[in-house]
């Protein structure tokens, strides 16, 4: 074989088997999509049909309006939302300080900090299950969305501080203090010099921290009770009935539930995955 | 960015007398804190969420797992009382924690497996592809990577749904004689895969493989992009095949990339829970719980005995210890963490 035509060969051999990746990785997810849009005939049928020929918005309509357990699936996105906003305002800032501490400052103590944070990294959440939720009882905060904000900060602050120290100090310390010698006080300094540049590393953080507690489902399935405090990821199982699931709802609300984080995931993937490794790799 | 990171955390060294002579010059500073009192404030949130939200709760629970902590406990009516190692011999002796943490064990080892080789071919199969090409499949693979964990429950419960799921139409299409050769079988249609523990893990296992090889296969390819290709050229002239490059030079060259995605790989799927929870429909199932799953359901469920569900989480966390304690102590000894 002459070697342009097996290198025409391997490349295509190349883009073959990238073409079977991707399909692997899309299909579940067009396969979600796709059901969300069929009506019943074409959900519950043994043949394969591809793409919904009768498309139909009944499932979205009835996710929006009926529900399930009693409410629509919009006060189960808005509680997401608010949850999972609360722990990125309140997280972010903590995470943000603390990053800037340990960055910016050597100081006693500084080493056994980062330890535990690395150690609070390894605790299973499962594990804190069972005194969070007394605590959360006993604090009057059960059934109510701050309680879950609260034990979300808690669960994505180490990563958010281990994450975000990076950013931090990739930041050349000279521009600080360039402008101290320019009579800039600390404040100034850190809002005018250092926030703007760590604001990208802040915004992939958050991002992080956000997914985090939109996904949340463990804590989320314990610490509320009522419906109306529901969550997207407790709301989704109740669409699991006892007599046969709604597929087409289910997917609906799955749909919705994903569609946002699929977009935030797209927009700051790259900055992500180097935050996640060189966190990890770099300490 | 080494060289960024190395100034900001140790420069300090060579300009600290300088700046201190510069800072002394002013006559008061905004915060009006002396320096060295400044990085305590910054952390005192930071160190009341980690220590009141995670470092107490976890001494709270290990003090819990040698208690009784049922209904009259929790409202209060009853003090806890104290019980020695009774939970731990308790759950010993079922035979409920012994198929957990066997399931708990064999899953995460078969899928931290699979998601590194499958993540890792994938990461040097886009080192390959043209610019275009390599976007393209990238953002497909992010796109199943962001999808939430109990959408990907979903998602693959519908996928081997029994009766009109696609796996069960696809599996009939194939022909006979293969089917039986290969499964012993040649009818699928209504499958319950979810009944039994053994293919629920299976399911399981291809559900978190999909959701989480595209972020080992971007990982290695960031990493694979800073090795320079001299090193390439000059294994190829050599006549080294690609097996033996991998081995050589890529390998060696990730290892630090691949020690983190390992330990990360282990810690996300030894307490996979979202994922087991909707393919199972709840903590239902006793034979295909896990360890995380079992500890939810001996606390949670009534009636509540949340001493022995503390002490299943016990050992979760102590093994998760175990296996990472190797990796801590890599970090607390290099450099970075001093």
């Amino acid at each position: 074989m002459n070697p342009l035509r097996r290198k025409r060969l391997s490349k295509i051999a190349l883009n073959t088997t990238a073409t079977l990746v991707f399909l692997f990785a899309v299909f579940p997810v067009y396969w979600m999509i796709a059901t969300s849009f069929k009506d019943n005939d074409q959900i519950f049928t043994t043949e394969f049909v591809p793409f919904p020929t009768h498309f139909t918005f009944e499932h979205l309509t009835k996710v929006l309006t009926e529900g399930v357990a009693g409410n629509s699936i919009w006060l189960y996105l808005r509680n997401s939302a608010i949850v999972a906003l609360g722990t990125v305002l309140v997280g972010s800032m903590f995470a943000l300080l603390a990053a800037t501490a340990v960055a910016r400052f050597r100081f006693k103590g500084r080493t056994s900090f980062l330890i535990a944070l690395l150690m609070a990294q390894m605790i299973p959440a499962e594990a804190l299950l069972i005194p969070l939720f007394l605590s959360v009882k006993r604090l009057g905060l059960y059934d109510q969305l701050l309680g879950l904000i609260v034990v979300n900060v808690g669960l994505t602050l180490p990563f958010g501080i281990w994450m975000l120290r990076t950013f931090v100090a990739a930041v050349p310390k000279s521009l600080e203090e360039a402008a101290w010698i320019d009579g800039a006080s600390r404040m100034t300094t850190f809002w005018k010099v250092l926030f703007p540049l760590v604001a990208p590393g802040l915004v992939a953080t958050s991002i992080f921290s956000f997914i985090t507690a939109w996904n949340e489902l463990i804590f989320a399935l314990i610490l509320m009770s009522d419906s109306s405090g529901y969550t997207m990821p407790v709301a989704l199982q109740y669409f699991f009935g006892q007599r046969g699931t709604d597929w087409g709802a289910i997917m609906a609300s799955s749909t919705l539930m994903t569609i946002p984080v699929v977009i935030f995931f797209l927009l700051v993937q790259r900055r992500m995955v180097s935050g996640l490794v060189a966190g990890a790799v770099k300490g | 960015m080494t060289n960024a990171s190395t100034i900001a955390r140790g420069g300090g060294t060579s300009s600290a007398p300088e700046r201190r002579r510069r800072r002394s010059h002013r006559p008061t500073k905004a915060s009006g804190l002396p320096p060295k009192a400044i990085p305590y404030v910054l952390l005192i949130p930071g160190i009341l969420v980690i220590a009141g939200l995670l470092l107490y709760p976890m001494i709270q629970v290990v003090v819990m797992s040698f208690q009784k902590v049922g209904l009259p406990q929790i409202s209060g009516k009853r003090p806890a009382e104290w019980l020695g190692w009774e939970n731990y011999t308790k759950i010993f002796e079922n035979d409920i924690f012994w198929s957990s943490l066997r399931n708990t064990v064999a899953f995460a080892v078969i899928t931290v497996s699979l998601t590194l080789i499958l993540g890792t071919a994938v990461g040097v199969l886009l080192n390959k592809l043209s610019k275009r090409m390599s976007t393209f499949v990238i953002i497909g693979i992010m796109s199943a990577w962001a999808v939430p964990p109990v959408a990907q429950g979903v998602i693959w419960r519908w996928l081997f749904d029994a009766e009109a799921g696609i796996i069960n139409w696809a599996l009939n299409l194939l022909p006979d004689w293969l089917s039986s050769l290969l499964f012993g079988r040649a009818d699928w249609t209504g499958e319950p895969w979810l009944n039994d523990s053994i293919t629920v893990y299976l399911v399981l296992i291809l559900t978190v493989l999909w959701a989480s090889f595209p972020f080992i296969a971007v990982s290695v390819l960031a990493g694979l992009k800073g090795i320079p290709t001299e090193l390439y050229e000059a294994a190829t002239v050599d006549g080294s095949g690609p097996w033996r490059t991998f081995w050589k030079i890529t390998f060696p060259l990730l290892k630090p990339v691949f020690a983190v995605l390992t330990i990360l790989s282990i810690i996300w799927d030894f307490k996979v829970f979202s994922q087991l929870y909707v393919l199972i429909g709840g903590p239902t199932n006793r034979e295909a719980f896990n360890l995380s799953m079992y500890s939810f359901a001996e606390a949670f469920r009534s009636p509540p005995k949340m001493g022995s569900g503390a002490a299943i989480a016990v050992v979760l966390t102590v093994i998760l210890l175990i296996v990472t304690a190797f990796y801590i102590r890599q970090m607390v000894k290099s450099e970075e963490i001093q």
